[in-house]
């Protein structure tokens, strides 16, 4: 790993005011970017840790919505939503390994939108709000593609508002080797509305499979879906899966999160 | 550079790290303290797993200007006041449970913080929490035998594979 300058700062407003040095790049639990810098991929003349903002922690009720600080490891929603939120508790409980779970945060992960992780799916099937150090986004135009956000250089993720559906699940067919999901879906129900986000599966990073939502909303059940496809067209095709597995995942796991809800 | 202090096995030291020295790397190099395994650098196979601020962490994912002020654990502060082998150790040596021995300081302090998260694991319980740990050996089944004796559990009972 290539050396840098370390600052750890203990505000936001210090965090962004060091990223604005040259080549500054932000860590918060560093699962992602350490391996990174390892491999050389990234080499940061300033790495900005943000483990040491205590603003950016917790989980706390925040009216009719839970609110996640962007510091917050994957231990502790795990943790602490398993009450308030079961559907996210189990996400957070299930990512990577448990020490993977010790130092990765709930903000670092959505801010680097990777196509195989976790959170993107429960934020964009919950519907959930981004709050930055200087604006709030909802999840459904924060996340632009594989690895690409609406975030500007420099800015922070410093927490997540989720609204609670009445019910909601992630199933997830895990790659064996690295544990991240082959595919897999969060599927959620409010009242009404339906969001089905996907993971895993598209060269454009997660998304909302909207065809299925709208069949899901006149008939909850996993025959809704079942006369639906999924283009393969944009799915990832890689050694572990072809594009038309894939897309098959991504009905099936569908079927299957319904099926277990309803 | 960078000063950093913290408690290491309920000791506090104190040193001086470029901002890229992992963790692993002062325990080891710095402190000398290397029972702490470094398998694959890659962060994936959990010979590194150490315990910051009671939580398990992979040290070679963690720079160790990130520890400043934590309180860490390692394999060489598991023995007990006297000497004698932690109650998870001398499980893994009743039970066999490793072989080359090079994974074991990770599997010890992975099954220690299972232990302390979830006293009495099911045997399912515990190959999962071990998902970050690898054996090249593939001794798991020992190892975990090994942890569910630490827990009290009655291991003839689990099923043979």
């Amino acid at each position: 790993m290539q050396n840098f300058e370390f600052v750890r700062p203990t505000s936001v407003a210090d965090a962004v005011a060091a990223l604005k040095g040259d080549e500054a790049q932000p860590m918060s639990g560093g699962q992602t970017l350490m391996p990174t810098m390892k491999a050389r991929l990234a080499a940061p003349e300033i790495l900005v840790s943000l483990t040491a903002i205590d603003e950016m922690k917790g989980v706390r009720k925040d009216g009719d919505q839970i609110w996640i600080g962007g510091g917050t490891t994957h231990a502790t929603v795990a943790r602490e939503t398993a009450e308030s939120f079961p559907a996210l508790s189990s996400l957070a409980g299930r990512i990577g390994d448990p020490s993977v779970r010790s130092r990765g945060t709930i903000g670092g992960s959505i801010a680097n939108n990777d196509p195989s992780a976790c959170y993107p799916a429960g934020a964009l099937g919950s519907g959930a709000t981004i709050v930055t150090d200087r604006r709030e986004i909802a999840a459904d135009d924060f996340f632009q593609g594989m690895f690409m956000t609406a975030l500007d250089e420099g800015e922070i993720v410093t927490a997540v508002k989720f609204p609670v559906p009445q019910r909601a699940i992630y199933q997830k067919f895990i790659q064996p080797a690295s544990r991240f999901p082959l595919t897999a879906v969060f599927v959620a129900h409010f009242g009404d509305d339906v969001r089905v986000a996907v993971t895993g599966a598209s060269s454009d990073g997660v998304f909302r499979w909207t065809e299925a939502e709208e069949a899901l909303k006149g008939n909850f059940s996993a025959d809704a879906v079942s006369g639906l496809s999924v283009s393969a067209d944009t799915m990832i095709s890689d050694l572990h899966g072809s594009g038309a597995y894939r897309a098959q995942l991504t009905k099936v796991m569908t079927q299957r999160a319904v099926s277990a809800l309803a | 550079m960078n000063s950093i202090k913290l408690r290491v096995n309920g000791k506090e030291v104190t040193g001086q790290v470029e901002g890229r020295t992992l963790l692993v790397d002062f325990l080891r190099k710095d402190l000398r303290l290397t029972g702490t395994h470094v398998g694959c650098d890659t962060t994936q196979c959990g010979a590194c797993v150490v315990h910051v601020n009671g939580e398990p962490v992979k040290a070679c994912a963690m720079l160790a200007a990130e520890a400043d002020g934590a309180e860490v654990a390692t394999i060489e502060g598991q023995a007990n006041a006297d000497g004698s082998l932690s109650v998870v150790q001398q499980a893994f040596q009743d039970h066999h449970g490793l072989q080359c021995g090079f994974c074991t300081p990770g599997m010890v302090m992975a099954a220690t913080a299972l232990l302390k998260e979830n006293p009495k694991p099911s045997e399912a319980e515990i190959r999962e929490y071990l998902d970050g740990n690898i054996c090249r050996c593939t001794g798991y089944h020992n190892i975990v035998k090994s942890i569910m004796a630490a827990s009290g559990q009655d291991v003839p009972a689990m099923a043979a594979e």
